[in-house]
């Protein structure tokens, strides 16, 4: 009775759950180390710049000192980045560029993915491939050809040449996003809403914009983050100072010759990364609710 | 309320496929009617193309007298159920019901007055203000008929409703179908790969089978008369015993030989009827609750059948058993007190007034 007691394999058993612990915990700190060292790569730039942004001129050109670290920090180069009125004329175009080609992307793409991903038609699967394959031809192919175009139109040196250039960039992803949102919500539920007497338009603002918020967030992030930080473009298009966006403003116009005017390169170039970083922060929360649970069995 | 009417009714899919092959089919107003078949057989399809969410290849359907065939969905005056529910997630339960009254431009007070009328229906009175995702399957399946009720449509289509519940679930929503259908009566076309929810349901049962229409009947019609060996076999659990057999006169009387050396008599008044088919290739169909114990005291057209026992299934209010004859398995309803024993020789009686004599080629019951 008690050799029989002595021989089950609970301590086998014990061992299993105690090894499966272990394993756990260590998946736990590889994973722990992994995201340290990617936050390092990708935190080291911007903490670079912040450090830059506080020093005064004299202390950034002494070589004897610790680039990372700051003795006297200022505000100095931040005062006269803001106090600089084409700094200002900067932003407000990055801003209305970026407004525009948002709302311009947002309501092209939804439009077709919506008839892309829901109205069969003749062509509508090779358009949906071609739609994303635009998207693989990268920008600084495609400025040459978009020059000429711009130019035509007597766009140059103008934002609403980048307004209209822009969207060639965030249209086509935005679309492929949104058609595989849409395709993602059940066929029943447009059937449901057309027996109820919706119509096409009425099917898409009620049921299909709701149901896929978070893909259109998305969307919107992605848009808004092309505009903001295009640099191609810009650079082709616009030479004229109260033209530019912040991207090409802050390098063409801090940096004098051989003079760069380090401190508000820095600054400036802070201040610009801040808007994507607020609508990140806003925009998050919506991204991550799936916003698709419960619309059938599931 | 209204009458629809199928008339030669074709879908065919990129001009090969055939899905439904041609139906006709009408269905009396305040009728539940009930499409049941095998996964394939066309019922889906043909739900859907009553809804207006399949196009039909050729043909005519009408509801209320008016031909529907090009008019949109949201103008057929029809409401669905889905199999998934496909309630709007992002809506309370108060907007899903609403939803199409919304669309419709009703008032606000005839709104509420129809869903709060739809909610008392289904007693989902206090579920209005929550979101789909927070409700369990049953009360899902509540609000997907509650959407349905309020619109007050000519008819009611129901698509494999119950398929997604549980077997309990599935049984107590079964009957509040029925007790709104009751209540309502719509018009009702329910589509069901179940049987037993076909047999429970039904005014009229459709039994339909590789796109087209085996029997129509009331369900105790169809489960006694089955017109096909289909029918026969899909209308009924545990199925019909489908026994190989042959047909032979002898001195006025015909008699079914099974094999194995069994024989049974056939009844009197059917002599006319079968006579003709003696000596075919047949197949001898009878019900398990046809083959019961021999004991049992009952009418006459009982024919004694003693066959070794395989199986037993016990089910509480009977038990099932089951035996070979001739290599075919069957299976009868005994008492439980019969003394039923696996392995053991058992006297059982064939009810003959209830065979079916099944033609093996053109699958016709005689």
């Amino acid at each position: 009775m008690a050799d029989a007691a002595a021989n089950r394999d609970f301590p086998r058993a014990y061992t299993k759950a105690g090894s499966l612990h272990s394993e756990r915990l260590w998946a736990l700190r590889v994973s722990y180390v992994s995201l340290a060292i990617a936050s390092l790569i990708f935190l080291a730039p911007p903490f670079y710049m912040l450090i830059t942004s506080l020093k005064t001129n004299t202390e950034m050109a002494d070589q004897t000192l610790s680039p990372w670290l700051v003795r006297d920090p200022t505000l100095e180069h931040y005062a006269a980045i803001l106090g600089n009125p084409i700094f200002l004329t900067f932003f407000r175009n990055s801003i209305v560029v970026t407004l525009l080609v948002v709302a311009i992307t947002m309501v092209i793409s939804v439009l077709a993915a919506f008839a892309l991903s829901r109205m069969r038609f003749w062509g509508s699967q090779a358009l949906a491939t071609g739609v994303f394959l635009t998207y693989l031809v990268p920008d600084t192919l495609l400025f040459i050809p978009l020059y000429q175009i711009v130019g035509g139109l007597g766009l140059l040196n103008s934002i609403w040449g980048l307004v209209l250039v822009y969207p060639t960039l965030t249209v086509p992803f935005c679309t492929w996003i949104m058609i595989g949102y849409f395709a993602s919500i059940p066929k029943e539920l447009d059937e449901a809403a057309l027996i109820d007497g919706a119509t096409w338009p009425q099917m898409l603002i009620k049921i299909f914009i709701p149901v896929a918020l978070p893909g259109i967030i998305a969307a919107t992030i992605f848009a808004f983050t092309v505009s903001w930080a295009a640099f191609v473009y810009p650079t082709a298009f616009i030479t004229r100072p109260d033209q530019m966006p912040l991207t090409i403003g802050i390098v063409s116009q801090l940096v004098r010759g051989d003079t760069f005017a380090w401190g508000q390169i820095m600054s400036g170039a802070l201040i610009a990364a801040l808007p994507p970083v607020i609508v990140y922060v806003f925009l998050m929360d919506y991204y991550i609710a799936g916003l698709t649970a419960g619309a059938t069995k599931g | 309320m209204a009458q629809v009417s199928l008339r030669r009714i074709v879908k065919e899919y990129e001009g090969q496929v055939q899905a439904v092959k041609g139906i006709d089919l009408d269905i009396e107003d305040e009728e539940f009617v009930v499409l049941v078949g095998p996964s394939g057989c066309g019922k889906s399809t043909t739900l859907r193309m009553i809804a207006g969410l399949e196009e039909i290849t050729s043909g005519e359907i009408a509801i209320g007298g008016e031909v529907v065939n090009d008019i949109p969905p949201r103008d057929r005056d029809i409401a669905m159920v889905f199999q998934n529910y496909a309630l709007y997630p992002h809506m309370s339960v108060y907007d899903n019901i609403s939803f199409g009254l919304k669309l419709r431009k009703f008032s606000r007070e005839e709104i509420k007055r129809r869903v709060d009328n739809a909610a008392r229906i289904l007693g989902i009175g206090e579920l209005l203000e929550r979101k789909p995702k927070a409700l369990s399957g049953g009360q899902r399946q509540r609000v997907a008929m509650g959407r349905a009720i309020v619109r007050d449509p000519k008819v009611f289509l129901f698509d494999e409703p119950l398929s997604n519940l549980d077997a309990k679930l599935r049984v107590q929503m079964r009957t509040e179908i029925k007790q709104v259908h009751q209540t309502v009566r719509t018009t009702t076309v329910y589509v069901t790969h179940d049987q037993v929810e076909a047999m429970t349901l039904a005014d009229r049962v459709v039994v339909m089978n590789h796109g087209i229409i085996e029997q129509v009947g009331p369900p105790n019609e169809l489960y006694r008369n089955p017109a096909t060996i289909f029918v026969a076999g899909f209308i009924g659990s545990p199925a019909m015993n489908m026994i190989p057999a042959t047909l032979t006169q002898a001195a006025g009387a015909l008699s079914v030989q099974l094999g194995d050396g069994l024989s049974v008599p056939v009844p009197e008044e059917r002599t006319a009827r079968y006579a003709p088919h003696a000596n075919k290739d047949l197949l001898f169909g009878i019900r398990p609750e046809h083959l019961t114990e021999a004991t049992r005291i009952d009418k006459q057209n009982l024919a004694p059948l003693t066959v070794k026992l395989d199986v037993i299934e016990p089910m509480g209010m009977e038990t099932l058993v089951h035996f070979h004859i001739n290599g075919t398995s069957v299976c009868g309803r005994v008492d439980p007190a019969a003394g039923a024993v696996a392995g053991t020789m058992m006297p059982l009686a064939a009810h003959m007034e209830h065979m079916h004599l099944i033609d093996k080629t053109s699958g016709k019951v005689l």
